[in-house]
């Protein structure tokens, strides 16, 4: 792609993650689940780079690789310049320390059993970075940062509203001063009305630290409102990529057409004019997914060659790149 | 005339914290063949509302507190939950749509088994005509396959299909009245427009009023004709669709909308406006307007008298604030 490499934070190549199904008492493998099947894309620094798809197709997947929390089937993924793919599992923290995490559910990913202030310093003591009371300092202007009152800082997970504990995530992710922030589905457990106050935080700390994001999420409009480029993706593959205004005002792939035009708008005047798109059939298997390219079978411009041949993400012009053939 | 007026619903909880009032003075009304939102956010008692009015809440914790819901010329909540007067509406002339079809379909009954116990219970048919029917209903709702999948259990269809076997079953004896809870929220964007469009269609032909619960402000935009706004156990706002949206009038309404996103908005065109602080809880709620503490307009008088009631600000569109708010 064409940007020069300096203005690029991480580059991931042919990404395979394949999970293997296994049957019996010997586990004989007897088949693969296909969650990411050779995509390929770039973040650049200081953007957000928008990952959006429903189900299944492979975005939280493709999060968790880019963290190492999966070893890919194969593929590279480049961070600051290291092929953090090959690098051997003890040796992976060091690289991981650069990244952060904010995950879905502000249940599940924080420790009932221990005190909010000592979740967020978890990464600083993991990466040795500050101990005593450098860390409690660390800790205070985390808690700051995201809008928590600091006195709070010995109170548990319960004690807090869902808004509340995302921001609690949010400070662990920043902790260790990371350049690049997966966001794996950060506000979908939240109230309407805390959504916006996530959003606004999000972007306000992308402003003051300069961070990159990766923002996985199915919601399209939340993606798109944070985005400066979105990539749309389906059964394990990248069907479009580009900035997030040309994919709204010209989508190019069938099935991103499909997925905008499925997505009601809070107008009830533009929804009457508008255009709809209801895909017929559901999304097939990744364990056995369509010859040719995924989408095919549901696709109401498929020809004969798309079952034949894997449809390569092309350029079309301005760092619009497009997965079809029919384009 | 309405086909189902619910007036001054109330349905109080008694928890051991103290009493919720999750349904606090609800009215609402449908007509025949309408298409009606009922939005909020969780919590705001939008479910509890209408499992009221099909007399679902157990008793107790659930306590029917007071209210009317005529239906039929009839008050609903005259009649006890289990007697044989709410058993011969509930599934034939008043149905629901639940939000989580794996939970609410029976796991160890086929399919048929679940679609023919409300033909057989309701329309007095025998197996073998409430098999065919079933397999028609099947049909209607798009089940590719139907005579075949009918002998299937539910874990052997998927989220979509689920729904609609749920669907099949709400249209199964003519209903009147469908209420359907959150019917999408379990299910991918592509898949709630299948399941949407399937619904207004269906509604559409059999003639039949459609109550969406919902807390996503698009569906109802793009569906409903009339909308009713819920916050904390009351109804806030209604209206048509068209006034809600293009002239919200109640604080509440006009912060929800101002806080999503919206498809389209070029990225950095517009910062999202939150509402700040958090939904109330509703355990032993002071008498005043519950949405005081989060409201961006409010004026003296808010905090020293009692909740509003609902006052006309256009045709059909009434708010329950005391503030005028002008423009959007």
């Amino acid at each position: 792609m064409k940007t020069s490499t300096n203005d690029m934070i991480m580059e991931v190549k042919n990404l395979k993650m394949y999970f293997p199904i296994t049957r019996g008492l010997l586990r004989r493998k007897i088949g693969d689940v296909r969650a990411v099947d050779d995509i390929s894309f770039e973040i650049r620094k200081h953007e957000t780079l928008g990952l959006v798809g429903e189900s299944g197709c492979g975005k939280t997947t493709t999060g968790r690789c880019i963290l190492r929390l999966y070893q890919p089937t194969d593929g590279s993924i480049i961070f600051t310049g290291v092929d953090i793919s090959k690098v051997p599992e003890r040796k992976i923290i060091e690289h991981r320390r650069d990244m952060g995490v904010i995950f879905q559910d502000p249940f599940g990913s924080l420790n009932p059993r221990q005190s909010a202030g000592s979740i967020v310093g978890d990464p600083l003591k993991v990466h040795r970075m500050a101990t005593g009371k450098a860390l409690k300092d660390r800790v205070t202007e985390l808690f700051k940062i995201v809008g928590l009152d600091p006195s709070m800082m010995d109170r548990v997970p319960h004690e807090f509203s869902g808004g509340q504990r995302q921001r609690i995530g949010i400070a662990r992710a920043l902790a260790c001063n990371p350049s690049l922030i997966v966001c794996d589905e950060p506000i979908s457990a939240l109230d309407v009305s805390i959504q916006a106050q996530i959003i606004n935080l999000l972007e306000e700390l992308q402003q003051k630290l300069g961070l990159t994001y990766l923002f996985i999420a199915h919601d399209l409009a939340v993606v798109q409102h944070i985005s400066d480029r979105v990539a749309v993706m389906y059964l394990g593959r990248i069907m479009e990529l580009t900035d997030s205004s040309e994919l709204y005002e010209n989508p190019l792939h069938p099935y991103t057409k499909a997925l905008l035009s499925a997505i009601p708008i809070p107008d009830p005047v533009a929804e009457r004019t508008r255009m709809r798109i209801v895909l017929k059939g559901e999304v097939p298997s990744p364990v056995n997914p369509p010859p040719g390219c995924h989408f095919h079978p549901r696709c109401s411009l498929a020809i004969a060659e798309c079952s034949q041949m894997r449809p390569p993400l092309r350029d079309v012009g301005n760092g619009h790149y497009v997965a079809c053939i029919r384009v | 005339m309405a086909l189902l007026d619910v007036q001054d619903l109330k349905t109080y909880f008694h928890t051991e914290y103290g009493l919720v009032k999750a349904a606090d003075g609800v009215s609402f009304h449908i007509n025949q063949g309408e298409i009606v939102g009922l939005v909020g956010e969780s919590g705001c008692g939008k479910s509890v509302s209408i499992l009221s009015v099909m007399q679902l809440i157990t008793s107790p914790p659930g306590e029917k507190a007071g209210g009317k819901v005529i239906f039929e010329g009839k008050d609903l909540l005259k009649y006890q939950p289990n007697g044989p007067e709410m058993r011969a509406l509930r599934g034939s002339k008043i149905t629901m749509i639940f939000q989580e079809p794996m939970t609410s379909l029976n796991p160890v009954l086929t399919i048929e088994r679940q679609l023919t116990e409300t033909l057989e219970l309701h329309l007095d048919m025998d197996k073998a005509a409430a098999r065919e029917r079933a397999i028609e209903l099947l049909k209607m709702v798009g089940v590719p396959d139907a005579a075949k999948r009918i002998d299937d259990y539910p874990h052997m269809f998927s989220g979509g299909m689920r729904q609609r076997v749920m669907i099949a079953m709400a249209i199964s004896c003519n209903p009147m009245i469908i209420f359907a809870d959150e019917p999408t929220t379990a299910v991918d964007v592509t898949t709630q427009a299948q399941l949407l469009e399937l619904m207004k269609d269906l509604v559409t032909r059999l003639d039949t009023s459609l109550v969406i619960v919902t807390h996503n402000l698009g569906v109802v935009a793009r569906y409903a004709q009339r909308i009713y706004v819920m916050y904390a156990g009351r109804i806030i706002e209604s209206g048509p669709a068209e006034s809600i949206f293009a002239q919200p009038k109640h604080p509440y309404t006009i912060g929800l909308l101002n806080s999503v996103p919206k498809l389209g908005e070029r990225h950095g065109e517009r910062k999202l406006i939150p509402i700040y602080g958090l939904p109330p809880n509703l355990i032993n709620m002071p008498p005043t307007c519950a949405f005081l503490p989060r409201c961006t307009a409010k004026i003296g008088r808010c905090a020293k008298e009692p909740w509003p009631e609902l006052r006309s600000v256009g045709k059909d569109h009434y708010i329950s604030c005391y503030v005028d708010i002008k423009g959007k």
